[in-house]
């Protein structure tokens, strides 16, 4: 697929510091028209500064970007668009109150220099961008209204409608369903055949292989590796990512047969979400249920923790039947949850990490005077944030300039600081790198090896494998199969998801 | 049902507002026979002139996300102060060098406000309360204090005042300024839907970030948004001077709750990248609708305050309401795509 051709874009040499951090320590890239090219790295490995770096959002400290063998030393996002490079921003960066037609040809309006809009050739240049791609979309919606799949569609129409030569995807994939993935695969393919450049931005190592020719691993700022993507493995990848190596192997403690069982769930049922659900919980288990999106497996955890409680069936924990109504009656059943959707749910983004990790168990930390306890707040706050090997400056950082991999691990010190008796987490990973991921399951273990309950709710089938005790499997709504010990088995789990 | 009612709701509520006015002058109209008249209409177009410039000005802030509360003593500082020195000058210049030299002192303090809100990306509602201060303070110990009554006023002035479009019997009348007001009117709505600097404003609203990334020329244009905003807010003084037929520096004072309230009703989203000039006109007759004839339906007139404050309430309510469907929309897509 490669040609040999002029590449359209080289950087060279990039350095680009923070206040004394090297971001990027002499990063080198190219990449040629018509290829696919893969920039693979964990969170804070520098591919972001690199995307900014290339797009003239950041100045590099030292070293150059050429677009098409002209060499920029002053670029600006300006210069960028105008030369042909466009970057798709993982939150797609377009405008919710406008209409998806102006979102797409606001860009080649911009670029004309136009003083005067008129609607008929901002349509027009929006309907041509579409129809090239063979796509449909209603252009008259605003991109409020849209569904994310449909607004990253729009983003790459728009990137598109000034003729890109480099078109940078930072995580494409991570919301969207493998339909609507295998949907974007076939439009990159289209794009390639056209002669533009894809610079693809992941950590789904198994997407990486599939769509693209060249392969480059960053790492603390450097190029680790980079060749041909059809000489890597998934698990090589990883390790470049990682600088070791990644254990994808089962494992699980023994559970002692006669321990105390925390969780004793019977007939539980829902109207519209699931129906007679019923299983344990022992100390030290970790337990999995999955299913496809949409089965119930969320719904099950949100009664459990009484988001919307069930309708009918019992909860039993440590041995005393619980009436959970609210969160409020789970949290005092000694319940903890983690939710899916942990930056909106989970925790308070422009509030410290420190603050954050003691927001729910504020009350364990007042005195009998009615005041909060300072000093063990404090050495509360320190132990988990090293316990958890939260990367951050401090705990005073807010909770919005972390990684995905780091917001995910205040929001279980947030709960562990609580010591709940059973901790259910709902899709722990989602859009976590490989070696945080790791790191996580690793927590949990640890957890649970000290007597917590933990239930994990996942669709990501090898996490679950590596981790969990028994896996239960929900079906429309229903517990189909319970699998133990040796029956855990990753293709076994998808055939019985999808029957 | 939501395809044709979205319709006539319009896409800022404006048809909601129309079934709201339409209500309220019914039940006037039936409350009193004296209000359904040529001469209430005009009243009304007549006190609607002032806010409307005014609520133009808050509009286009509200689009850009920001909130202005310095509009209105931005307005009656370039309109003193351009009246003050026409009378120091003792030549009248004519109304339109009048208005031109308002406009250039209101440009001026909108680009302090621009300056400081773009540069130093500071909240938009402090910097302005501040700037409202010094406006107010500059004008009061620099400018002058002292009420410059209608024989006083410069003759191009007190000619603008009496000039009468239209007479009715009964004394009412429909002002001449309303030829210029309309115009600023439409030139706002056609900025706004037709030029790249409109449509870059509402970008900026919907997502600041976003707009720089595209290569909007973000600090540019907040700063060219104020000036204009400035310019607007002295029209609307001066007009404020001609229609009232003097100029008291210590006027205008506590119209800004009434105009961002007009203009929020007017489906100006308070977050940002919404509104509309044809809302934002209904959303200020509305308000005095309220505000003049409140009386006629039995209501003390000491509740006028209260029944703006109530109307604000309702228009943030109904926006909200609306975002937050629209938050939930696109979950529910998703979900149905994977099952």
């Amino acid at each position: 697929m490669t040609t040999p051709s002029a590449p359209v874009l080289e950087v060279i040499d990039v350095v680009k510091t923070y206040g004394g951090v090297h971001a990027l320590k002499s990063v080198s890239l190219t990449l040629v028209p018509g290829e696919v090219h893969c920039l693979a790295g964990e969170n804070g490995s520098g591919k972001s500064t690199l995307i900014k770096v290339i797009s003239g959002v950041e100045k590099p400290d030292s070293g150059t970007v050429a677009i098409d063998a002209k060499i920029h030393s002053h670029l600006t996002p300006n210069d960028a668009i105008r030369s042909g490079i466009q970057v798709i921003y993982q939150d797609f960066s377009l405008f919710p109150n406008l209409s998806a037609a102006e979102n797409i040809a606001m860009l080649s309006e911009l670029a004309q220099r136009r003083t005067l809009v008129s609607r008929s050739r901002v349509r027009a240049a929006a309907a041509r961008v579409v129809d090239e791609l063979g796509l449909r979309l209603d252009l008259e919606a605003d991109v409020a209204d849209l569904s994310v799949a449909d607004r990253q569609l729009i983003a790459i129409c728009r990137a598109l409608v000034n003729d890109a030569k480099v078109l940078i995807m930072d995580e494409p994939t991570t919301a969207l369903t493998h339909t609507e993935v295998d949907r974007l695969f076939g439009i990159v393919r289209r794009l390639q055949e056209r002669g533009v450049a894809v610079m693809f931005v992941s950590h789904k190592l198994n997407e990486v292989l599939q769509i693209s020719q060249r392969v480059t691993v960053l790492r603390n700022g450097e190029v680790v590796e980079s060749g041909q993507a059809s000489s890597y493995t998934s698990r090589a990848i990883a390790k470049a990512m990682t600088g070791r190596e990644v254990s994808e192997r089962r494992q699980v403690s023994v559970l002692d047969p006669q321990g105390p069982v925390l969780l004793q769930v019977e007939g539980l049922g829902r109207a519209g979400g699931f129906t007679d659900v019923s299983f344990s919980l022992q100390a030290g288990e970790i337990l999995g249920i999955t299913g496809l999106l949409g089965s119930g497996r969320a719904e099950i955890a949100e009664a459990i923790f009484g988001i919307h409680p069930a309708d009918s069936g019992t909860i039993t924990v440590a041995g005393k039947q619980r009436e959970i109504r609210s969160i409020r009656d789970s949290v005092r059943a000694g319940i903890g949850y983690v939710p899916e959707d942990r930056l909106t749910q989970g925790l308070f983004l422009d509030v410290s990490i420190a603050d954050n990790m003691i927001a729910s168990s504020l009350d364990s930390y007042r005195t009998r005077t009615g005041l909060l306890d300072r000093g063990r707040i404090r050495s509360s706050i320190a132990g988990l944030f090293d316990r958890l090997r939260i990367q951050a400056p401090n705990s005073a950082a807010v909770v919005r300039s972390l990684s995905g991999g780091n917001a995910q691990r205040v929001v279980l010190a947030k709960w562990l600081d609580r010591r709940p008796t059973i901790l259910v987490l709902n899709g722990p990973t989602v859009g976590v790198d490989i070696g945080s991921k790791e790191e996580i399951i690793a927590i949990l273990r640890e957890q649970a090896s000290l007597g917590m309950g933990v239930i994990v709710i996942s669709d990501d089938i090898p996490e679950l494998v590596t981790s969990c005790h028994r896996i239960l499997i929900v079906h429309d709504g229903q517990i189909v199969s319970e699998l133990s010990d040796d029956e855990i088995d990753a293709s076994e789990i998808q055939r019985r998801m999808a029957v | 049902m939501s395809g044709t009612l979205a319709r006539l709701r319009g896409a800022n509520n404006e048809g909601l507002l129309v079934v709201v006015i339409v209500a309220v002058v019914v039940a006037m109209s039936a409350a009193s026979p004296a209000f359904f008249t040529a001469n209430t209409f005009f009243a009304l177009v007549r006190s609607s002139m002032v806010p409307l410039v005014l609520a133009l000005g808050v509009l286009l802030v509200l689009i850009s996300g920001g909130i202005d509360v310095s509009f209105a003593a931005i307005a009656i500082f370039a309109a003193y102060a351009s009246v003050k020195w026409v009378l120091e000058a003792g030549a009248d210049p004519g109304l339109v060098v009048v208005f031109a030299i308002a406009m250039a002192i209101g440009a001026l303090l909108g680009l302090v406000n621009g300056v400081v809100i773009a540069r130093f990306r500071l909240p938009t509602l402090i910097v302005t309360l501040g700037t409202q201060t010094i406006f107010k303070g500059v004008l009061i110990a620099y400018i002058g204090s002292v009420y410059i009554s209608a024989a006083d006023l410069p003759a191009s002035i007190t000619a603008a005042s009496g000039a009468h479009l239209v007479d009715v019997a009964g004394g009412g009348y429909l002002h001449f300024m309303i030829l210029p007001v309309a115009v600023v009117t439409v030139l706002v709505a056609l900025m706004l839907s037709r030029t790249l600097f409109g449509r870059s404003i509402y970008a900026i609203g919907g997502d600041t970030e976003a707009a720089r990334r595209v290569g909007i020329r973000v600090v540019r244009t907040q700063m060219w948004l104020y000036v204009l905003v400035g310019a607007l807010a002295a029209f609307g003084g001066v007009l404020h001077v001609i229609l009232g037929r003097n100029a008291n520096p210590q006027s205008l004072v506590g119209v800004e709750l009434d105009t961002i309230a007009a203009v929020v009703l007017g489906g100006a989203s308070i977050f940002g990248g919404r509104g509309s000039v044809p809302g934002t006109v209904l959303g200020v007759v509305l308000v005095q609708l309220i505000n003049n004839n409140l009386v006629l339906l039995g209501v003390p007139s000491t509740w006028q305050r209260a029944a703006v404050g109530v109307l604000l309430l309702l228009g943030v309510s109904v926006q909200a309401l609306g975002a937050s469907r629209a938050r939930r929309r696109p979950v529910v897509v998703q979900k149905e795509v994977e099952a």
